[in-house]
């Protein structure tokens, strides 16, 4: 089994807590230095740099949320001075706010290296073929597959999203041997072969990639048997550096997270306690050598649990378990964040004032649908769109330009939503029960 | 092999060195680089116990030395050269040789070890096996600076302390103190701790490089990252100004 970086990623524990404590010590003192937020909130909470005397201390340091990122939108965050920045990349946000992440030069190399470990551990090697059905775009996925594919050496087909019988026949013609796309579309590609009369079997196709969604171990099983690959899972999220925060080896028990450039952390979401070694709580992360956009203790909102027994494939970096849940309400659908929060500002721009409604996400033939029931309401033909149907699409495209994705959208009658004692259910994920 | 984890020196009022933590594998050359009065030489002067920190820990090969005397420290196989040479004038190249040997001459193979080490300084620099009768005051910058790494190399250390080896001296001298510092490692696996104002030739020989600012280490990094880093290009490296030994 081949380690990409065996000095960073086999270290003794001992050796990576002495390197991490360096780099903890280091990035405070920048982001003291150069982030006008965290001096202030440092200051607010009476703590300069020097206190940071062991990783213990870590805690003592306040959280960062994806509150405090929209708030310096778009900027504030930086800790270089712009010109330093080769790239700038950013999440969907409201209508007025995503959140801005810039990557200097050697952000852009660490990246890239990061993911190369990930991809060398699923079993990726120079002489592959590298399919990578991501968004290219301001979203992080693609880039990030394909720098740490380039950097392996491999070679890459950026054939991007859609098209998927363009796809399929590259995937042929080509003789991709990886691919890397959302486990749905896997499933998409899957069917859409079956009914092109295209045996799976007859392809090159090796180890596949799957990240940007929650899936469960019941479709990795249908991946692979439809595929003919190993289905291998990766983590990664944009505020952090986007893919290459964890991955699984070949052992595929967890997904070993790269201690030496994050610190992990497990808390209690509701009272932000530190939680001992394998509970399962709210990932947070602390960014240990990235230039540009140093996060200290970032609430991911994900829900996992660390795992710190050393792994059989060598690599002595901490485990983390499959994210499948989140602690806030954040919905991932098509590989792409979606805040319910989101869709009810864009509705209430749209119907300007509040409306009934709610939010039902499905899997339907493997693809994730999301669809916004709205109840019709005076309000909605009072407004200058005076048609239903030019208010729906309208609102329709409101919400493909502010968060990316295709929605369906119905009015239905007054009352007719679910309800509970606190009123209409704002969400209903069907996906979990399959 | 080496451990640092928080220390803190002072001259009196003067907090020099803010909770500085680094470390340094067997057989690495790193480099300290910041301006001047950042605390690179405090921080060479701390590890060999010549300032001693006021508090934090320094572990050598394992072992606690920071509460050892400078000479103890010697002798665990930490030498140090000290910035702007150093050497005793009035006496021979040779015998400034041997004084550096010091802490081998009490040992029981120390005669052997000595004759083992001087022959081992001579083949490295062969100038001063010519001028080893010639007082050392005698000597040209560049010679004196070989002095000095010889005179510290008599101990036989396992981690080399280097202070500003380039300072004053012609580009191509530069260029062969430099050549001997890393074939110094590369061959015969010494570690270096290197501090040096001409950061860029520094990063271009070590392995990795801490960036430390007022008393702090702000970066920690393979040196090609920090050649990259545009801080430290911007602060250390005076970027655009090609350096003439350079071509």
């Amino acid at each position: 089994m081949t380690i990409w970086d065996s000095a960073r990623e086999s270290l003794s524990r001992d050796e990576l807590e002495q390197l991490q404590l360096e780099r903890l010590q280091a990035t405070v003192n920048r982001v003291y230095k150069n982030v006008i937020h965290y001096r202030k909130i440092f200051t607010e909470r009476g703590i300069i740099p020097e206190d940071i005397q062991s990783l213990a201390d870590l805690a003592r340091l306040p959280f960062t949320t994806r509150d405090d990122l929209r708030l310096n939108y778009p900027y504030g965050m930086f800790a270089v001075p712009l010109r330093e920045v080769v790239r700038i990349h950013s999440s969907s946000g409201t209508t007025s706010k995503p959140i801005v992440m810039g990557y200097t030069k050697n952000d852009v190399r660490m990246w890239s290296n990061l993911v190369a470990r990930f991809m060398t551990a699923a079993g990726v090697t120079r002489d592959d073929l590298v399919q990578i059905a991501f968004n290219y775009g301001l979203f992080t996925g693609a880039f990030g597959l394909h720098y740490g594919a380039e950097t392996i050496g491999a070679s890459v087909i950026p054939t991007s999203t859609g098209n998927t019988e363009k796809q399929i026949m590259i995937m042929q013609d080509y003789k991709t041997t990886v691919l890397v796309c959302t486990p749905s579309y896997a499933l998409i590609l899957a069917d859409r072969m079956n009914q092109m009369g295209i045996d799976p079997k007859g392809l090159s196709l090796r180890v596949g990639l799957f990240g940007g969604e929650p899936w469960s171990e019941a479709m990795r099983a249908e991946i692979e048997a439809r595929l003919h690959l190993r289905a291998t899972d990766n983590y990664g999220l944009s505020e952090v550096i986007g893919p290459g925060v964890a991955g699984e080896c070949a052992c595929r028990k967890g997904m070993h997270l790269s201690e030496d450039a994050l610190i992990p952390e497990i808390i209690d979401p509701e009272t932000t306690a530190v939680l001992p070694p394998g509970r399962e709580g709210e990932l947070v992360l602390t960014t240990l050598n990235k230039e540009a956009f140093p996060m200290i203790r970032y609430r991911t909102g994900d829900l996992t649990s660390l795992d710190y027994e050393t792994c059989d494939c060598g690599r002595t970096l901490v485990r983390m378990k499959k994210t499948m849940t989140r602690s806030d309400d954040m919905l991932i659908v098509k590989g792409v964040n979606v805040f319910p929060s989101q869709i009810r500002e864009i509705l209430f721009d749209t119907a300007q004032g509040e409306a009934p409604h709610q939010i039902i996400v499905e899997r339907e033939a493997a693809m994730d649908v999301l669809e916004v029931r709205i109840e019709v309401t005076e309000r909605i033909f009072t407004v200058e769109v005076q048609k239903p149907r030019a208010f729906l699409e309208m609102f329709r495209k409101r919400i493909k330009s502010v968060i990316g994705i295709d929605v369906a959208v119905s009015l239905v009658e007054p009352g007719s939503l679910s309800r509970d004692d606190a009123g209409v259910i704002p969400v209903i994920d069907k996906r979990r029960a399959s | 092999m080496l451990r640092i984890k928080n220390i803190n020196t002072y001259y009196g009022q003067v907090h020099a060195l803010k909770n500085v933590s680094l470390h340094l594998q067997e057989g690495e050359i790193v480099t300290l680089i910041g301006a001047n009065g950042a605390g690179k030489t405090t921080l060479l002067n701390s590890l060999s116990g010549i300032v001693p920190a006021k508090s934090g820990q320094i572990l050598f090969a394992g072992e606690p030395v920071h509460d050892l005397p400078a000479h103890r420290i010697v002798e665990v196989g930490v030498s140090q050269v000290p910035e702007g040479r150093q050497v005793f004038k009035p006496l021979d190249v040779a015998d400034n040789l041997e004084l550096g040997g010091y802490v081998r001459r009490r040992k029981r193979e120390g005669k052997k070890d000595m004759k083992a080490a001087l022959a081992m300084v001579y083949e490295l620099f062969p100038v001063l096996s010519e001028r080893k009768k010639q007082p050392a005051g005698t000597l040209s910058g560049g010679e004196q600076q070989m002095l000095a790494i010889g005179r510290a190399l008599m101990a036989q250390p396992r981690l080399l302390l280097l202070d500003e080896p380039s300072m004053g001296l012609a580009p191509l001298i530069v260029q062969e103190i430099f050549r001997v510092i890393e074939s110094l490692s590369r061959e015969r696996k010494t570690t270096v701790l290197l501090v040096e104002q001409n950061a860029r030739a520094a990063l271009k020989i070590a392995d990795r490089g801490y960036v430390i600012e007022t008393g702090k280490i702000i970066l920690e990094g393979a040196a090609a990252e920090l050649l990259e880093n545009r801080e430290v290009q911007r602060a250390y490296l005076g970027k655009d100004k090609k350096q003439i030994w350079e071509r």
